[in-house]
Order: structure tokens, then sequence, then C-alpha cells
């Protein structure tokens, strides 16, 4: 029997995860859609000569976006709603995860642990299905490493590049603009960010399908328990 | 509750409750989920006015930061023989109307738009489809054809009409009072120090900076202040925004 002490995933933790999961799906799907109106990206302030592109995109098929056809009006309905879920959603994680110690005490890694050596040892555990932590930590470096960015860093930067793209958040910080040096370069940081994600997804759902998926996703819902008692 | 009402209760944060259940009130009669999404519309349009301030400046850029050439989109010319004869002449009998609820109706021709006090900007044009473009626009501001008109304190809105038709329909536009009064909204007639080329909108187009393109109505013949969307065309304050329930906030 556990306490509310000992889950392994905080109530925070779980329900920021699968709004999260919701918001983020539809935010990449009404994406694929937006991406299809004009399909090249550009480095700079303006950009809208295929010339000037520094790639252009595919077209991304209707499947892949939400609606399922091609509705510009409607797929930026779903991406600027879906917008406030998700950064309303993320402001609320990174408090839980500062006020609870799940960031400090989960995912911070120690510089020690940052060296090429302790990298290359874990990656090499990975590849032989070895997944676990040492010392009762919930996570591996490789892994901490990798929550810290994606929470750190590009779940941030879908949030700044976003607000940077649209005219009438800029005149509150044009420094933002400036800072991702103008705005066809911030459409162009939004896309690869959202590839990077994108990749994290994809990972994220193989480890877990290589690691007890259903407990996995079981202790996602209901909490789980906490790596101490795992090893008892 | 109407639009107008709605829109009028964006100038604080805390009316945002009460917009929503407004809205939510039309969910039945309106496309399905639309409620929701145009809640999120509203909370945008209050976010950027509350975060920025209602007259803040969209960025000015330096000459030599507009781009080679100004995307035409949309409408590139006005299918009329009148139109051409003009566009040949420099449009010497274009009129523009300044009407609706206002005490003074006004008619101006392009040289009275260019005797007026006249505003210069270096802007950056964002188009829905993701592109932009950065040129020079010069124009009177609409705040002072507003004034000399004299609105009414009814209106709400203002309405741009424009000569082009696009899959059959008349191109319009409309803002609500506060881009109506913004400084960088102005009547512009020169692009990059050049009459405004056909493709863009000559011999008048609309600069609404904060705001992406489609709401820049080109071609224009008249500006219309209103109490109400609703009633007009399509009611929901434009073309795009009729014909394909486009956004009518395009801030973002």
């Amino acid at each position: 029997m556990t306490t509310p002490k000992t889950k392994r995933h905080a109530l925070s933790t779980r329900l920021w995860h699968w709004i999260n999961a919701a918001a983020m799906v539809v935010l990449f799907m009404s994406g694929l859609g937006i991406s299809n109106a004009h399909r090249y990206l550009y480095w700079g302030d303006y950009g809208f000569d295929p010339a000037d592109a520094w790639t252009a995109v595919m077209r991304f098929p209707n499947w892949a976006t939400l609606p399922q056809r091609y509705n510009l009006a409607e797929a930026r309905d779903w991406h600027s709603g879906a917008a406030w879920v998700f950064a309303l959603a993320l402001f609320g994680m990174w408090i839980a995860m500062l006020a609870n110690r799940h960031f400090a005490r989960d995912i911070a890694a120690p510089v020690s642990a940052w060296s090429p050596a302790h990298l290359w040892v874990e990656v090499k555990e990975h590849l032989k299905g070895r997944f676990h932590a040492e010392d009762g930590a919930k996570y591996n470096t490789l892994q901490k490493l990798t929550y810290g960015v994606v929470l750190g860093v590009l779940l941030p930067l879908m949030i700044f590049t976003g607000l940077a793209i649209s005219p009438g958040f800029e005149p509150a910080a044009p420094w933002l603009v400036d800072m991702l040096s103008g705005r066809q370069s911030a459409r162009s940081l939004h896309f690869i960010a959202a590839f990077a994600l994108f990749a994290f997804f994809v990972v994220h759902i193989v480890m877990v399908t290589l690691s007890n998926p259903l407990k996995q996703m079981w202790a996602m819902i209901a909490g789980g328990q906490a790596p101490q008692e795992d090893k008892l | 509750m109407t639009r107008i009402a709605r829109r009028s209760l964006l100038a604080g944060m805390a009316a945002l409750g009460t917009a929503g259940c407004s809205k939510i009130d039309g969910f039945a009669t309106s496309d399905s989920g639309s409620g929701l999404f145009d809640l999120a519309e509203d909370w945008h349009l209050a976010a950027h006015r509350t975060l920025a301030g209602r007259q803040a400046l969209a960025p000015e850029y330096a000459a030599e930061d507009r781009s080679p050439s100004f995307k035409g989109n949309g409408s590139l010319t006005v299918d009329s023989p009148i139109y051409k004869e003009q566009l040949a002449k420099g449009f010497p009998d274009w009129r523009i109307s300044v009407k609706g609820l206002v005490e003074n109706e006004l008619r101006l021709s392009l040289a009275d738009l260019k005797a007026l006090p006249q505003r210069t900007q270096i802007t950056r044009h964002d188009c829905v489809e993701g592109w932009s473009a950065i040129g020079e626009w010069t124009g009177p501001q609409l705040s002072g054809l507003l004034d000399a008109a004299k609105v009414k304190p009814e209106a709400n809105f203002i309405v741009f009409w424009c000569a082009d038709v696009l899959y059959g329909r008349q191109y319009y536009e409309s803002v609500d009072m506060v881009d109506a009064y913004h400084p960088q909204t102005i009547i512009a007639h020169s692009l990059n120090g050049e009459p405004i080329p056909e493709k863009n909108g000559a011999p008048l187009r609309m600069r609404i900076e904060r705001q992406l393109g489609y709401k820049h109505a080109k071609y224009l013949t008249g500006i219309e202040a209103v109490a109400r969307l609703d009633d007009i065309k399509g009611g929901k304050g434009g073309f795009w925004e009729d014909i394909g329930n486009y956004q009518w906030y395009a801030g973002i």
C-alpha cells in the first residue's frame, strides 16, 4: 500500500502531462495545416519569395492536419485556442515543479554528470536496454537532460517564438522579435522546435513501449509507486 | 448579446468571464465549436491590448530594412474599365467618402488626402499565410478624417469599403475604434515613395499595422462609421471573415 507521498508521479505532473499531450496533438496537427498555407521558411524580418527561402517544407497530407482538409481559418482557430491551454498549463507545471521540488530532485542534473564519458556510459546502457538510474534516482542523466531540455528550452521556445510571430503581441515586447532576429526567423525557429518536440515524442513513445508500457501509462494516470518502493 | 457589446467589454481582463458567457449563449446557433474559438480570439485581443497598451506602436524599420519588392496577394486589380482608365490617368476622379454615423459626411479626392498632414512609416506586412514584406507607406491618419467628419458617439466600428470584387463579392473590412484611432492607422497613397502599385491596392489602401494583411483594405472607396457589424454583408465584419470564417481580430 502506498500513501500519496510515495507516488511516483505527483498529481500536478500527471494532470499537466495529459493536458499538455492533448494540447500538443492539437497544436502540432493544426500547425501542419497552417504550414501548408505557405511552405517556405526564411531568416530575418521579411520573406515572401520562395527564391529567398532557406527551405521549402513538404505539403503535409490531410490525414496529418487539423482539420483533415486544407482550411487555414479553422486550423488557426484550433492553433490559437489550444495555445492558451498549452501556455497556461506549462506555466502552472513550472510553478508546481519548483514548489514540490520535482525539478530540483528529479530533473536537475549535477554538472559532474554532464561529462561526455559519463553520458557515453549511459548511452551504452540504454542501447543494451538497461534504463535504470543509479542511487535510487527517478531518472538517469540522459533522461534528466532530455526532460530538462524539453521543459526548459523547447516548450518555452514554442511559446516565445509563437508570440513573436503575432503582429498584435509584438508591440508588447518588440525586443522578443529582435532577440529572435526577426519575425521570419521566429517562424523558422517555431517550426524547428516543433519538429524537435515531435522527435522527442517519438523517442518517448519508443522508450515507454520498451519499458513495461502498461505499468508506465497507468503510473502516469494513477500515480504509481515511487522508485524507492520499486527496489524493494 | 451583440458583437459590439462584447467588444466594449474588452477594456480589461476582468470582463472576460462575461464575454465568455455571451459566447456560450450563441453556441447553439453558430458553427460547432466556434464559441470557444471566439472566446480564445477575444482573450488574445484583450491580452495584447492589456500588455502593450491600446495605442502601442508596431515596430518601424529603417529604409535599408525594406524588402526589395512588395508581394501582391488576393485581389491584384479591380476588373472594370473605369478603374483601368483611372489607373492610366493617375486617378483624377477617384473619391472616397466618409459616411455613416458622422455629423459631416466627407468626399475627398487624392489631392484632398495629400493636402492633409501626412504620416510616413516603414512597417512589416504580415500575411495570414505566413510571409512578410517591409515597405514605406505614406498617407493621412484615419483619426484626422474621423475627427473632421465628427464621428457620433454611438459608432463602435469603422468599415472600409473597397472597389475590388473577389469570388463575386465586394471586398470590405472593419476595425474597432481603438484601431481606427491608432496613430499608425493611415490611408496610404504611396508605397516606397511612389504611388501605390496596382497589385498593392492603387490608389488607396488602409494600413492597420498591428493586424494581418487581410485587414489592410485595398482599392479603398469608402469609410463608414457604424454601430454594429452583424447587419452588414455576411455579418462577420469583413470579406474573409464572411467567406471563410477568418478571425475578425487578426492580431495573431
